[in-house]
């Protein structure tokens, strides 16, 4: 994975010498709250609902076994044992002390980490597949060109101060398992007569306004890539509206103007951008991609594993994925114990995936938008002393993709912008859905849930969403579906009146079992309701 | 009735007014005059405090709408993370 060179450590180290100094004087009276918070968010720092909450930035998803053990240590020492696993493929910690903040982005910056885009109008956290250079299906590795997107960001004089908050993602196949086009930018990387590109997709996401990106250019060549980009924001950057916070995302402006009229605006500028010389030189992008060259691999590990062990048979079913590489095999860590919170892993878990990364992943591990773990390179003949290791460390749950596999933000229990609880309803569904033989009848089905509009737990791409709202000061929660953040990308559609908090458990199960009522052969949930639509659902819903 | 919160600036606490100072502890809040933009005002000054805003109590001084009674709580799935044993549960 990318180290960094001595520009990367310069910035780093001066922004925890200016944010020490920023946080004194602000501790000592010097500089008011309303100066300061700009200056906090800068660096991931939030006021939340029960305390100070910092969001560490995981480029990409991608962290080594060092920089885990530094979430673990940040967990122990300056939070309250744990931290939680977002769907931005980032972690926050919900109980930091502004007097202790310099100290901890001090430790992050020791292992390559910071907690720089989390925050603020800018270039956020470049997201990508957590299967990068692992997975059998990618055109290429789209790890060297999320970092080349990081270089490019951090810190980008244009776009430190754009309308609204910008979200980009970088996949290299078809499937997409990174929400790719509920970006504000979307890039699939593609080839092309055996040219390298990019389809680009622009001004989708989630929130209030969800939008599906639609598709700005079918191919952009990798020599033209960043140029493109710039040419993207730009347009962004002098148009998008600032009079209006609901209305300055890219997507309000593409879908305001129209793609093509988008689309001809971003062609001008990239004409006159490409002049510039903006895209790197061959040998830097050399430099880069050499740093996500394939571990050495054993190029004669056996594909054998011995599943006569049943709970680890359903675990190696489940939750290991096709590698590129034969004998090999990428591993997914639930963070969704049954009636567990989605996401969040004690600092002693964290540890233990650490120090499991080490010994069976060439040092390597992912975080998912969908709040999990991967260890992306795993040999076969390592995977039951893997699985031995995470069932003593209670991280063993078989459920990737299943109705237990829950997507839920932080909610009304943490959050200032919540308007209800989304935890304990994805404790009650994974409850109510514990038999591990019931998940599996029911089989793949995404279920998403956010606890406001901002849909932080993308429930407009459930294949089940629940959104929750405050309804004259209490709890409600709507039920959606018919979503998919896959590359069938759909936004769910709302079945009718809310429920409360039993309620909607209750929904769920009917939906569910009007589902495999219904149902045909090899259908998911999700091609079930396209197919049938959403009558025969709410009949059963609304009993 | 109003009683006044926010968060400690050093540790980011929920804090509640008690008439002099702030405490963690929501039983010690006491009730204020309309919607203590005064005390507001002053503390604001003071720069002790955080986005300190007025919440609407019951008769026994606890927050009528969810969001502050869950700022009282501690977060409803983590109990043991109250910053104090909760005097109610939601």
């Amino acid at each position: 994975m990318y180290q960094y060179d001595k520009y990367d450590q310069t910035l780093v180290d001066q922004r925890v010498a200016d944010f020490r100094d920023q946080v004194a004087r602000r501790l000592a009276g010097e500089i008011t709250e309303d100066q300061f918070k700009p200056l906090r968010l800068m660096n991931g720092l939030y006021l939340q609902l029960h305390a100070y909450m910092l969001r560490v930035a995981i480029p990409y998803g991608t962290l080594n076994s060092a920089q885990m053990h530094m979430l673990a240590h940040i967990a122990r020492k300056y939070d309250r044992d744990y931290g939680h696993f977002t769907t931005r493929q980032n972690i926050q910690y919900n109980w930091i002390k502004l007097e202790e903040c310099p100290d901890i982005i001090a430790d992050l910056a020791s292992v390559e980490m910071h907690a720089i885009q989390t925050s603020g109008n800018c270039i956020r956290n470049i997201s990508s597949d957590q299967f990068a250079g692992a997975a059998a299906d990618e055109v290429t590795d789209p790890r060297p060109w999320a970092e080349l997107l990081r270089q490019w960001s951090t810190f980008h004089p244009e776009f430190s101060y754009l309308p609204r908050k910008f979200k980009i993602a970088v996949i290299a196949s078809t499937e997409d398992r990174a929400a790719m086009r509920l970006h504000d930018i979307g890039l699939e990387l593609v080839k092309k007569d055996g040219v390298l590109g990019a389809r680009v997709f622009v001004g989708g996401g989630m929130g209030r306004t969800p939008m599906i990106a639609p598709e700005v250019n079918p191919f952009v060549t990798a020599d033209d890539l960043l140029s493109y980009l710039e040419a993207c924001l730009r347009v962004y950057n002098r148009y998008g509206r600032r009079d209006n916070i609901y209305k300055a995302r890219i997507k309000i402006l593409v879908h305001e103007i129209g793609v093509d009229a988008y689309r001809t605006q971003v062609e001008e500028e990239f004409a006159h951008v490409k002049t510039l010389g903006m895209d790197p030189p061959a040998a830097e992008f050399e430099r880069i991609a050499a740093y996500f060259a394939p571990p050495a691999f054993d190029v004669g590990a056996s594909d054998s594993v011995d599943l006569s062990d049943k709970a680890f048979a359903a675990w190696v079913k489940q939750n290991t994925f096709t590698h590129k590489q034969p004998g090999y095999a990428g591993v997914t860590i639930s963070l969704k114990p049954i009636g567990g919170i989605p996401g969040d892993a004690s600092s002693a878990q964290i540890s233990v995936m650490a120090e499991l990364a080490k010994a069976y992943s060439f040092d390597e591990l992912r975080v998912t938008h969908a709040q999990n773990i991967v260890l992306p390179h795993v040999a076969k003949r390592d995977l039951k002393a893997l699985y031995d290791a995470l069932v003593a460390a209670d991280l063993a749950t078989a459920n990737l993709d299943q109705i237990t596999d829950i997507i839920a933000c932080p909610g009304l229990d943490y959050c200032s912008l919540a308007n209800a609880r989304s935890i304990p309803v994805a404790q009650k569904i994974a409850l109510r859905f514990a038999d591990a033989e019931r998940q599996a009848d029911i089989g793949e089905l995404k279920l998403k849930i956010s606890g406001c509009i901002n849909a932080c737990g993308h429930h407009h791409a459930g294949h089940i969403g629940i959104l929750g709202v405050d309804r004259k000061g209490v709890e409600n929660y709507q039920l959606t579906l018919g979503g998919s953040g896959a590359e069938d990308a759909s936004l769910g559609k709302i079945i009718g009146p809310g429920f409360d908090e039993d309620g909607i458990v209750d929904a769920v199960e009917r939906a569910v079992e009007k589902y495999l009522a219904v149902r045909e052969d090899g259908e998911r949930f999700l091609d079930t309701y396209r197919r049938v639509g959403m009558e025969p659902f709410k009949e059963a819903v609304y009993v | 009735m109003n009683i006044l919160t926010g968060n400690d600036l050093k540790t980011g606490d929920v804090v509640w007014w008690t008439g002099s100072t702030w405490s963690r502890l929501v039983g010690d809040s006491v009730a204020v005059d309309g919607d203590g933009a005064d005390i507001l005002a002053g503390e604001s000054a003071a720069q002790r405090v955080n986005a300190a805003y007025a919440v609407e109590a019951d008769a026994n001084g606890l927050p009528l709408h969810i969001k502050d009674r869950v700022r009282a709580a501690g977060p409803t799935v983590r109990l043991d993370l109250s910053a104090s044993t909760p005097l109610f549960r939601l």
